[in-house]
């Protein structure tokens, strides 16, 4: 059955707390990480991209379990920062692991769910036979312009599915998704960062799409929120996940391992994935697991997930670091650090 | 000059509207209030119509024509004009119509308030309301309507000695009342608490002490007294209408803690209905900031200059109070669409008067009041309504 062969994470060392944001802007920090639920972000290198994220996050899956990259035939890598507007970041993650030449790959992009829907297009190729294996990828160095409500939480990393048939560490048992036209964020060509409507990217945009997405998923598998070990949102920030999850019947303790962004931020088309990740980092044969993303624009995807036997022998998850390792000891930066690493400063050329 | 009456009222769910349009708000508050009034549109005569900002809010203006053409009326051809006063749109829209009805010129009509806020950015929005204040003398140099009532405040509390605490209680007060009120926009009751430690907007002023941005619309239907009965068993009596303008600017006032405006209208309104404060049972006033409400119930007379704070903190506005303010949750807590605030405080003194407004009723209510603030009080309209 069609599910996730191996999973891969990568996000960079560097943090700056929201703290240290407001002080800049003079806000009040309580008020943001109260209302937020999100204390620190993480920040790239000076030479780090959505592009080395996702290689990062495509090597450590295969540190897991030792996949031929020659028999990955398709790979795909969701990203709203892409670093080229033309010319695929997909190639270059195909050359660097060394799945190349004999792949198909494409960039994708819907806001934070891109990596999602990579998930989904493997999926169908995978169940088609068209390909043995496809790797697919949510990254993002994210883009919140300064002193905009974004810039507390838009932060960076990626992570990594390669989705196949062979003994799968987890089937991917059913997904289905919600869309609509809705304009509740978006970036135009050109533009350098993302504009939103504010309190419209809640009610008409998350809620409704992730609480479609997932009505449809638990009608369609004849399930109830009770039926699922761990469930994983999209989480922009930690209060959006957190009132979905509830409003849906899920428990704070089901989506506890999967809730990383009060200490990671925002990871745009990375959230979900690393979600998923931090939960398969801890998952036990046998765990049911619901996952449920969101991109504006706007659309969720939903996934209904069981963990096999495989996680405890086809795969060595501590050939490459967890989630919770990835988190731990940052090195914390203050705002002028920050706007180097994220290039905001314009230097001479 | 004729009686006049109110018959029917209808008022759309305060809120975020973001799945419906400026004129299906209208089109609804319009449609509570025919069949409130069991009435149809063809017996309707003329219709005016409060709203502040369309043209900056949903860029849409000529708004009187667009509301009759929605409204079934443009094949009638009835005159339906626009009236604007920024926040005061809607108390002036039904003064118009009371005022055509008591002149004999018409006979039904409908005085309608609406406003759809949050097509735009939170920015976009504060600066399309700082059109009711002065935009060379106070706009252009940064004053925002947040600020302007700060200063207010922090006059009023270096004069009188009133404390933040005290100032909080007209937010929670008005909280426990919108709680009760099923078209508020934020019908839960809070604390002090969540006043003095919600998020600073403008010292002393923090969240909960604003009124938030809101759509909704609000209708009422008024008629010659002598023909209500036709319409309705409990025809509500409009007792007084006034109106008041000042200077435009905050600091061109005498004193900026007190309304002059306010003050002027107000006293016109007991001239003309004949009675004293005394004599009213409740009040709705225009709290579009906590301050406003204690300056407001001070400038009507309620209690003296200075003592609001203490008087609010005591409770004798609450519901039982001395005099209950702002029963329908106010601007604080019922929301505040600008053109249509006006309206929506005739229609609670009006459901009040009924007898029909549930948990957050009035015992024995034979007459109330509205007072709508244009501005920092450029502009005020008092009405008084009671009991036939």
């Amino acid at each position: 059955m069609v599910g996730i062969i191996t999973y891969g994470v990568y996000i960079p060392r560097y943090r700056i707390k929201v703290e240290e944001i407001a002080r800049v802007w003079g806000a009040n920090a309580s008020d943001i990480t109260g209302g937020l639920g999100v204390f620190e972000k993480s920040v790239p290198d000076m030479d780090e991209d959505a592009a080395t994220f996702a290689v990062e996050a495509a090597r450590n899956s295969l540190r897991r379990r030792a996949v031929n990259p020659e028999e990955i035939g398709a790979v795909y890598v969701g990203s709203e920062s892409h670093p080229y507007a033309v010319k695929p970041t997909a190639c270059t993650v195909g050359e660097a692991i060394g799945a190349t030449p004999t792949m198909t790959a494409a960039d994708l992009e819907f806001a934070c769910k891109a990596g999602t829907a990579g998930i989904q297009a493997c999926m169908g190729m995978v169940k088609s036979g068209m390909i043995k294996y496809g790797l697919a990828i949510g990254s993002d160095v994210s883009q919140g312009a300064p002193g905009d409500a974004l810039e507390y939480t838009a932060a960076a990393g990626g992570a990594a599915y390669i989705i196949g048939n062979d003994d799968p560490i987890a089937t991917l048992n059913h997904t289905c998704s919600f869309t609509t036209d809705t304009p509740d964020f978006w970036r135009r060509e050109g533009q350098d960062y993302p504009r939103h409507g504010g309190r419209f990217t809640g009610d008409p945009g998350y809620f409704k799409h992730v609480k479609g997405a997932s009505h449809l998923m638990l009608e369609q598998m004849k399930t109830t929120p009770k039926d699922y070990t761990y469930a994983v949102f999209h989480q922009p920030n930690a209060k959006f996940p957190q009132k979905v999850a509830k409003d849906l019947g899920f428990t704070s303790e089901q989506i506890k391992p999967g809730l990383a962004v009060p200490r990671l931020g925002n990871t745009y088309s990375g959230a979900s994935p690393i979600g998923l990740a931090a939960t398969l980092d801890i998952a036990k044969p046998g765990d049911h697991i619901f996952v449920c993303s969101f991109g504006s624009g706007a659309g969720s995807d939903a996934f209904d997930i069981t963990v096999t036997d495989a996680i405890k022998d086809k795969i060595n998850r501590a050939a490459a670091p967890s989630v919770e390792k990835l988190l731990a000891n940052p090195i914390y930066l203050d705002y002028a650090k920050y706007a180097k690493h994220k290039g905001k400063l314009v230097m001479q050329a | 000059m004729r009686d006049v009456a109110v018959i029917g009222i209808g008022c759309t769910k305060f809120g975020e509207h973001w799945n419906r349009s400026f004129r299906d708000l209208f089109v609804e508050a319009g449609s509570l209030a025919f069949e409130d009034a069991k009435m149809s549109g063809e017996k309707i005569d003329a219709m005016y119509v409060g709203n502040m900002s369309a043209g900056r809010f949903v860029e849409q203006e000529h708004i009187g024509a667009l509301i009759a053409d929605y409204a079934g009326m443009a094949s009638r051809h009835i005159p339906s004009t626009r009236v604007e006063a920024a926040c005061a749109s809607g108390g002036l829209a039904f003064r118009q119509a009371v005022i055509a009805v008591a002149s004999g010129m018409e006979d039904i009509v409908v005085a309608a308030g609406v406003e759809k806020m949050t097509d735009v950015e939170p920015g976009a929005s504060t600066d399309a309301l700082t059109g009711a204040a002065d935009r060379e003398w106070e706009g252009f140099v940064g004053a925002t309507f947040p600020g302007l009532y700060a200063m207010i405040a922090t006059d009023y509390m270096h004069k009188y000695g009133m404390t933040r605490e005290q100032l909080a209680h007209v937010a929670v007060k008005n909280h426990y009342n919108g709680a009760r009120n099923p078209i508020a926009q934020f019908p839960s009751e809070i604390t002090l608490e969540t006043v003095l430690k919600s998020t600073m907007v403008a010292e002393p002023l923090r969240l909960f002490d604003c009124s938030p941005i809101t759509d909704g619309a609000a209708a009422v239907i008024v008629a010659p007294l002598e023909r209500a009965k036709e319409f309705t068993d409990t025809p509500i009596k409009v007792l007084a209408t006034a109106q008041a303008s000042d200077s435009i600017a905050l600091h061109d006032r005498r004193d900026i803690s007190t309304l002059d405006a306010s003050v002027a209208a107000g006293q016109r309104a007991f001239k003309m209905a004949k009675l004293t404060q005394k004599d009213i049972n409740m009040v709705e006033v225009h709290d579009c900031f906590s301050i406003a409400e204690i300056c407001a119930i001070e400038d009507l007379g309620f209690c003296k200059k200075g003592t609001a704070g203490k008087f609010t903190a005591d409770g004798e506005t609450a519901l039982g109070g001395k005099i209950p303010v702002n029963t329908s949750g106010g601007l604080k807590s019922c929301g505040h669409p600008v053109g249509a605030t006006g309206i929506k405080q005739v229609c609670e003194i009006v459901t009040q008067l009924r007898g029909d407004a549930g948990r957050r009723q009035v015992e024995n209510a034979k007459i109330g009041m509205t007072h709508n603030v244009g501005g920092t009080g450029a502009t005020v309209a008092v009405h008084i309504l009671g009991r036939v």
